[in-house]
């Protein structure tokens, strides 16, 4: 038996899973059309790849990866490219974001599959593959795998974990695919562990999903993969507590997994990779949980792109749609957003399921969530910083530590939400960093500027002398030899000369103003701006 | 008396030496507040505050010959932060009624109409206007401060202002709604 | 739009962990009542009704709504902690100008809920210990009771005209016992001689230590509810156990035993009702450890060489004072760092 370690905190809240694990995972309907967002994975979007008029087939990559950190996205029916705009996506913002829409054509017909022998292909080209596959951390990050799978120059992988904990309330997607599609998942971690090369192999469920366990046991047959169920305690299936709960070692604050030897992903992505390299289809659908206020709450595995409008049918008295888990999930503006991978749960909320928060009161530094804190902040002093904007003593007490988990507000007696007061806080100080870097670039560029026109100011004095000097000696020469041509001759070599010289300059100048790697706050707006519509 | 009188003389002798070690040992390099005045600033180098930009008006701040409420891309944020720096009291910006910050905005150049005359190239403090003789002019929105010097330069008037768009990258939380106050 | 988590605790609030507490103080009250008599009930009422009254006023004028605020219990627990604090059976005002100073400026002036330096029952207990020293010192005594028991009707009149008829005042108040302790040690007696008197019980003063166990009783219930830690009581009483047991050590004639000192004055109250205080104490762990350790020796510093008889109020507005700055020195090592803050 394998020691388990404790995270710091964490809460209980109502599991509600029940209600949605009951009935086995459902082909949602073909939609009419679908809206594919080329932002699905952190990073940069996607690059379209097809124009509006287009006919494109199941599983043709329609977005490709645009630069490292970055994912393909593909057409999850056939169809023809009827839009390539801005449209309505799942995000807190409610801002659009630009979506490729394919009118489906009712044939389904998928492009050539191409399968991959992961055995003996080159480990580059199997990340290759899943990179064009569009595969992404399922468990809601969207993080790139391929990235994530690159061992680069770190040292040896000790562990892969595989996460299959679902610690959110409601949410039981992972759920339902390792108790159905057990066998895949497992052959997907073979293709992880093959590019990985890991010690171990353990495969993390919380003791609340008994027949997931039995499942992947039964699946895990044969194999050195390790199934371990671990306790029921939110958020212990955050990447960070389960690999604590796990392995008894900390992710240092602002490293990755990979920096204490650890690979993290989730079962979901292990059946997607799974999909891409033994079947050579792409990330085009995914299983998501519905339910709440609605009439049969179920998991569905529904095509990216579908409108959630027509996956969700509610009952009476939903005020209002939650996207993700009750803890982390954010409220739906507009149900006619598309499925996208990050999507693994829709929650129909009712007054009566969500009653609305009473109204809040000042802190009185109880410290219950400091007691429920799974990364040990502070978070009564957090939120003192936040609401203050005093940004510098947040940043100081780790306010980027927190994994914005939710635990706090959920136990604070005081009602404070004090989750959104650290994303508040978090993204102005993202933005100040971010004009911090704007401005020392500006006044960098401007003092560069200063100096070059002190350099050309010299130049030319001394064109100007150099020329005069010619002038007088042409003169002299002239004068001498009485021909003509020649100060003609020499002002157009010295004109020639100086445009070399300026030539020159110029690209000295653009070295040295080659793009900085820090994004600045409008790339996403310029990218735009400059791309052929 | 006289053990009084060698023991103020000692005493002086040993904190003067004290206090001379100190003024060489922690000697301050040029005028601290000059930098952190220009770290203040929001690097536009619009000179809209009468000096030919940031830093020589970081200086003039620093030395009193400047007030602190000139900036005017910076607004009265940067006001109220000089204005704590340097100890004196807030004024806003541009007079009584005060300035908020204003929305960034980026230049955009109408390509249509632009006769690639290169007058904005030669005006655009950090180069971020691309361009060459006779032929069209863009601007590099990412350089871009917003300064607006390229505006008037322009013969033809092809030079606009545009707010930046707040897209999902550049999308910020607000601040939650928690009013315990009730105007009552 | 609401943001997440969009589920919250069920039931959890400022309001449900105020009565709890209020609760938890039940039993002493019981305890309370059985040694002394009904005057304790209508302290209390008193006490109750002034700082609701002062809260509601406050609020009024700060411009906050009123009754969301006043159904919090927060109000009505700084006047218990003050009325369990003071003698029961004093003049009416003297509790009530105790408790209008504690929520009016100890309080709001402070900021208001959650906001407040110092504990306001403390500030309101300090500003009558030094205001009305004579009046905070008679206290009713069981065994006098015993021998003339007043009944409600007399409690209200004494607190509203200051006598009482057929009675002797003097005969049925007199002073505590750590206040009498004091007083006959400076008369050379010893410990075990002045413990002989009537007014001592088996380990503490009669009476009070029976009052001792229930405050002790209902801290073990707020630490099973989880509204307390065990860190700020447990250090307390643990400091002031080790510091009375090396004077014992030292010279048991002149200084009194550890049992002695946990089970009179306010060190059970203080230890689990009032150094425990959300807004006035540190949150760290570690913070709430030097706090109780400070307040545990402080206690037994002013008790034994201070000139009060008893040190509780001002050994905890003293660490107080030093909350801030425990906090900001405590704080602990964040899930991934090597350290708390980074400087």
């Amino acid at each position: 038996m394998r020691t388990l370690h404790k995270f710091h905190g964490g809460v209980h809240p109502p599991q509600h899973k029940a209600e949605s694990n009951g009935l086995p995972i459902a082909p949602a309907p073909l939609p009419k059309r679908v809206i594919v967002p080329l932002r699905q994975h952190i990073g940069a979007p996607a690059k379209a790849q097809v124009k509006v008029g287009d006919h494109v087939l199941k599983g043709q990559m329609i977005g490709a990866a645009d630069g490292y950190i970055s994912a393909a996205v593909h057409a999850p029916t056939s169809g023809t490219v009827s839009a390539i705009d801005l449209h309505a996506v799942p995000h807190p913002s409610g801002l659009p974001d630009l979506c490729i829409t394919i009118e489906a054509d009712g044939e389904d017909r998928w492009i050539e599959r191409q399968r991959i022998d992961y055995k003996t292909a080159v480990p580059d080209a199997v990340r290759h593959a899943l990179r064009d596959a569009g595969i992404v951390g399922l468990g809601g990050a969207v993080f790139p795998s391929y990235v994530k799978l690159n061992p680069g120059q770190q040292a040896k992988i000790k562990t892969l974990v595989l996460n299959g904990a679902e610690c959110e309330p409601w949410i039981t997607s992972d759920d339902m695919l390792m108790r159905e599609r057990a066998a895949e998942i497992v052959e997907g971690i073979r293709i992880m562990a093959h590019l990985m090369q890991p010690d171990e192999v353990l495969i993390g469920i919380e003791d609340n999903k008994p027949e997931a366990i039995t499942a992947m046991q039964s699946a895990c047959q044969g194999t050195s993969f390790e199934v371990v169920a671990v306790p029921t305690l939110y958020p212990g299936g955050g990447e960070k507590q389960l690999i604590q709960v796990l392995t008894g070692k900390e992710v240092p604050s602002g490293q990755r997994p990979i920096n204490i030897g650890v690979i993290c992903s989730n079962t979901a992505t292990a059946y997607t990779v799974h999909r891409a390299i033994n079947h050579g289809e792409p990330v085009i659908s995914r299983v998501v949980t519905v339910t709440g206020n609605v009439q049969k709450p179920q998991n569905f595995e529904a095509l990216i792109g579908t409108p959630i409008s027509e996956i969700v049918r509610q009952a009476g008295d939903t005020s209002h749609y939650i996207m993700g888990g009750p803890m982390m999930g954010f409220d739906l503006t507009n149900l006619n957003v598309p499925l996208t991978k990050a999507i693994n749960c829709v929650i129909a909320a009712s007054p009566a399921l969500f009653p609305p928060k009473p109204a809040a009161m000042p802190c009185i530094r109880c410290g219950q969530c400091a007691q429920v804190c799974p990364c040990n902040l502070q978070p009564q002093e957090l939120y003192w910083f936040s609401q203050s904007r005093n940004f510098d003593k947040a940043r100081a007490y780790n306010l980027f530590d927190c994994i914005e988990c939710g635990c706090c507000s959920y136990v604070c007696p005081s009602h404070i939400p004090l989750v959104s007061f650290y994303r508040f806080a978090k993204s102005e100080i993202v933005m100040q960093d971010r004009e911090k870097i704007a401005a020392d670039q500006a006044k960098e560029r401007f003092e560069f500027k200063k100096q070059r026109e002190e350099r050309e100011k010299q130049e030319k004095a001394a064109r100007m002398a150099e020329k005069a000097a010619a002038a007088t000696a042409a003169k002299a020469a002239a004068a001498a030899s009485g021909e003509m041509e020649d100060p003609e001759a020499a002002a157009k070599k010295a004109a020639i000369q100086a445009a070399v010289e300026r030539a020159k300059a110029k690209k000295a100048e653009a070295a040295a103003l080659s793009p900085s790697p820090h994004p600045s706050p409008v790339e996403g707006e310029g990218a735009k701006n400059t791309e052929p519509t | 008396m006289l053990t009084a009188i060698l023991v103020m003389v000692l005493l002086a002798v040993v904190l003067g030496a004290v206090l001379g070690f100190a003024s060489i040992k922690f000697k301050i390099e040029g005028n601290p507040m000059v930098e952190k005045i220009e770290a203040t600033l929001p690097q536009t180098q619009c000179g809209q505050c009468g000096f030919a930009g940031c830093k020589p008006y970081a200086e003039a701040v620093a030395s009193g010959q400047a007030a602190p409420n000139l900036c005017v891309p910076g607004g009265d944020n940067v006001a109220k932060s000089l204005a704590e720096l340097l100890g004196v009291e807030f004024q806003p910006v541009g007079g009584a009624e005060g300035a908020g910050p204003k929305p960034k905005m980026v230049a955009f150049i109408d390509e249509n109409t632009c006769i690639g005359c290169t007058a904005c190239i030669k005006v655009c403090p950090v180069d971020a206007i691309v361009g060459s003789s006779k032929l069209m002019h863009t601007i590099l929105i990412n350089q871009c401060t917003g300064c607006e010097l390229c505006v008037p330069a322009c013969p033809v008037d092809c030079i606009t202002m545009e707010p930046v768009k707040t897209d999902l990258a550049a999308w910020k939380w607000r601040y939650p709604v928690f009013e315990l106050k009730k105007a009552a | 739009m609401s943001s997440s988590p969009h589920t919250l605790t069920p039931g959890s609030s400022v309001g449900s962990i105020m009565l709890l507490v209020l609760a938890a103080l039940l039993p002493a009250i019981a305890a309370y009542y059985f040694f002394f008599g009904p005057a304790i009930l209508i302290s209390l009422a008193l006490a109750s009704a002034t700082a609701l009254a002062a809260e509601a006023l406050m609020l009024k004028l700060r411009q906050y709504p009123v009754k969301f605020f006043l159904s919090d219990g927060s109000a009505i627990l700084t006047g218990w902690l003050l009325a369990l604090s003071i003698p029961p059976l004093a003049p009416w005002w003297l509790v009530v100008v105790g408790t209008g100073f504690a929520i009016i400026v100890a309080k709001h002036l402070y900021g208001g809920l959650g906001n407040n330096l110092f504990n306001p029952a403390m500030v309101g207990f300090a500003v009558l210990m030094i205001s009305f020293p004579a009046t905070m010192t008679h206290w009713p005594t069981p065994l006098m009771l015993a021998q003339h028991p007043i009944s409600i009707g007399e409690v209200l009149q004494y607190y509203f005209s200051g006598a009482l008829q057929g009675v002797n005042l003097d005969a049925v108040t007199m002073a505590t016992p750590l206040d009498t302790l004091k007083t006959q040690l400076s008369l050379q007696h010893t410990v075990s001689e002045v413990k002989n008197m009537p007014i001592f019980g088996s380990f503490g003063g009669k009476g009070t230590e029976a009052i001792a166990a229930m405050y002790l009783l209902g801290g073990l219930f707020l630490l099973q509810r989880r509204i307390i830690t065990w860190h700020t009581p447990v250090s307390f009483l643990l400091a002031l156990t080790l510091v009375a047991a090396l004077f014992n050590g030292i010279d048991s004639s002149r200084y009194a035993s550890p049992l002695f000192h946990l089970f009179t004055g306010g060190a059970m109250l203080g230890a689990f009702f009032i150094a425990t205080d959300y807004v006035t104490a540190p949150t760290t762990p570690l913070g709430k450890l030097i706090f109780g350790t400070g307040v545990g020796l402080l206690e037994y510093v002013i008790r034994v060489f201070g000139g009060y008889p008893d040190g509780i109020a001002f050994s905890i507005l003293i660490m107080n004072a030093a909350v801030p700055l425990i906090d900001a020195y405590t704080q602990p090592r964040v899930f991934g760092h090597d350290s708390g803050v980074k400087s």
